[in-house]
């Protein structure tokens, strides 16, 4: 099954790339106040 | 270009991927009615090769998930991530193009399907010069969805958005894996990988496809038109970010499941179930945190058809996630595996979750694109709402028993240690529900055509508006 040492490289990367994001989001306040955000989209648009 | 007479959103884009996407529901939804006649009445293939089951059930599978669901995937996004970052499409013209390029790779599908290339790959059917295509108008839909959100008003990156984004990005992977082929000629390519080597490949692809185009791009519908037709915020914000954060991490490896008790190795078969075993928990938070917004407003349901189509969608997701781990399991795979159960599991998703959702979400859309209070006809969409409900019931329940008729009789044995029956009396067996699963479909077909006419109605009623982008309340 060579396949796997494409196939699991490849998820190892991907989950670095997610928790690459996932730092990006909490460091950058994403997570901040959340309750309101989903309040937000019923205002104006 | 922020000029206050300029700042509009870009609308005719989503009005065209929403209308497409109907017209798409239409044509997929009919050859599935015509693929469900031949496996009851053989003779319907007419002995015309282009025609053959072979060929129709492919073009069948592509324009229900990529021509339906993607044209609903498309539109719905460029509409949510303006919306929810008040600001244009980035680059309005690459959004143009992945509109008339996603056509192509549609026009180029119906042709080329039933005149019977195929690349042998199930939900990758397609030849090699029409996957290079795919790979481009995919990277432009990433360029003007990423650069949206990069030029956004709003601080916060709304939740429907992160699901939409991973969507976008795992289809791009997954595409380009799967498809890496070597040409032999215009319409004809080997895979670049072998024997179970492919196979693994093959399912890495086809679940995650599941996961992230038929769940995730999905649940971003959710997120959005959920809370908007029911005017209420979602249950919890909070559970909505862990129920994104879950899936993504742990979706990547379900795949090997749809290859139980083959030439895989066993511990990949095991790893298989077990993440399909442990995607029962973010699934149903997020189906949970979907119901309950309406929590305080069930009355809502009463009156509303729109809303019963986005939260009865939500049920069936929430079935059809139980129901996809328990047959992971490998001692149920050995009774579901190559029954017609497995076919009645992918159509409870397909039709109840997929179908209702993006069904709810472009009767959202459709009044507001083209001006209007709301759609042509409010009665046709509540009988929309029966006719799909009956016809998914019927599909399922019949496909429920055939599969499991189906697994009981294959592995019937004599006391002699022979089988009791041969393959042909379980086909016998079957005809009747075979049967039942054409009513079903074409239950779901005129309710698809109900709404066409519906849509067409409501757009040549209206008129396309313009609608300003709301000006920045707060930094």
């Amino acid at each position: 099954m060579d396949i796997l040492y494409l196939l699991i490289p490849l998820s190892v990367l991907l989950v670095l790339f997610i928790l690459g994001g996932l730092w990006w989001a909490i460091h950058r306040g994403q997570f901040d106040s959340v309750e309101q955000e989903g309040e937000r989209i019923l205002r104006n648009d | 270009m922020n000029s206050s007479e300029q700042a509009v959103y870009n609308d005719s884009v989503v009005r065209q991927f929403s209308i497409m996407a109907v017209v798409w529901g239409v044509v997929g939804m009919l050859m599935g009615v015509i693929i469900a006649s031949q496996l009851a009445w053989p003779e319907l293939n007419f002995g015309i090769p282009w025609l053959s089951y072979g060929r129709l059930r492919p073009l069948h599978t592509n324009a229900v998930i990529f021509a339906f669901g993607g044209c609903a995937l498309f539109a719905t996004s460029y509409y949510v991530v303006q919306r929810t970052c008040h600001t244009a499409l980035f680059m309005p013209k690459l959004a143009a193009f992945t509109f008339w390029g996603w056509q192509l790779v549609i026009l180029a599908a119906a042709i080329s399907l039933p005149l019977g290339f195929n690349q042998s790959k199930e939900y990758a059917e397609l030849e090699w010069p029409i996957d290079i295509l795919i790979a481009i108008v995919w990277v432009s839909y990433a360029v003007v969805f990423f650069g949206t959100v990069g030029i956004r008003k709003v601080k916060h990156i709304y939740v429907a958005n992160w699901f939409y984004g991973a969507f976008i990005i795992a289809v791009a992977l997954l595409h380009i894996v799967n498809s890496a082929a070597m040409p032999a000629g215009w319409m004809k390519s080997y895979s670049a990988y072998a024997g179970a080597q492919d196979a693994m490949v093959q399912w890495w692809y086809g679940h995650n496809a599941v996961g992230f185009f038929l769940t995730a791009g999905f649940l971003g519908m959710m997120y959005y038109f959920i809370p908007k037709q029911a005017g209420r915020p979602v249950y919890s914000y909070r559970l909505s970010i862990v129920h994104f954060w879950a899936l993504i991490f742990t979706y990547m490896w379900a795949g090997p499941h749809h290859l139980h008790y083959t030439a895989l190795p066993d511990w990949t078969q095991s790893v298989g179930m077990v993440f399909s075993l442990v995607l029962l928990a973010p699934s149903w938070g997020g189906m949970i945190n979907g119901i309950m917004t309406l929590s305080g407003a069930w009355h809502k349901l009463r009156d509303d058809p729109i809303l019963r189509f986005l939260i009865v969608s939500l049920s069936f997701y929430g079935m059809s996630t139980f129901e996809g781990p328990m047959m992971a399991i490998k001692t149920v795979n050995a009774l579901s595996h190559y029954t017609d159960w497995t076919v009645g599991h992918v159509h409870s998703g397909a039709l109840g979750w997929v179908g209702l959702v993006s069904m709810g979400s472009i009767y959202y859309l459709i009044p507001k694109l083209f001006g209007r209070k709301e759609m042509f006809s409010v009665k046709a969409i509540e009988v929309h709402f029966w006719l799909a409900t009956i016809g998914i019931v019927l599909y399922i329940a019949a496909m429920w028993i055939a599969g499991v008729m189906q697994g009981l009789m294959w592995r019937a044995i004599n006391a002699d240690g022979t089988l009791t029956y041969t393959f042909v009396e379980s086909v016998k067996a079957t005809y009747p529900f075979y049967v039942i699963r054409v009513m079903g479909g074409l239950l779901y077909l005129s309710g698809m055509i109900i709404m066409l006419w519906n849509v067409v109605k409501t757009a040549m009623g209206g008129q396309t508006v313009t609608v300003a982008i709301p000006a920045p309340a707060h930094a």
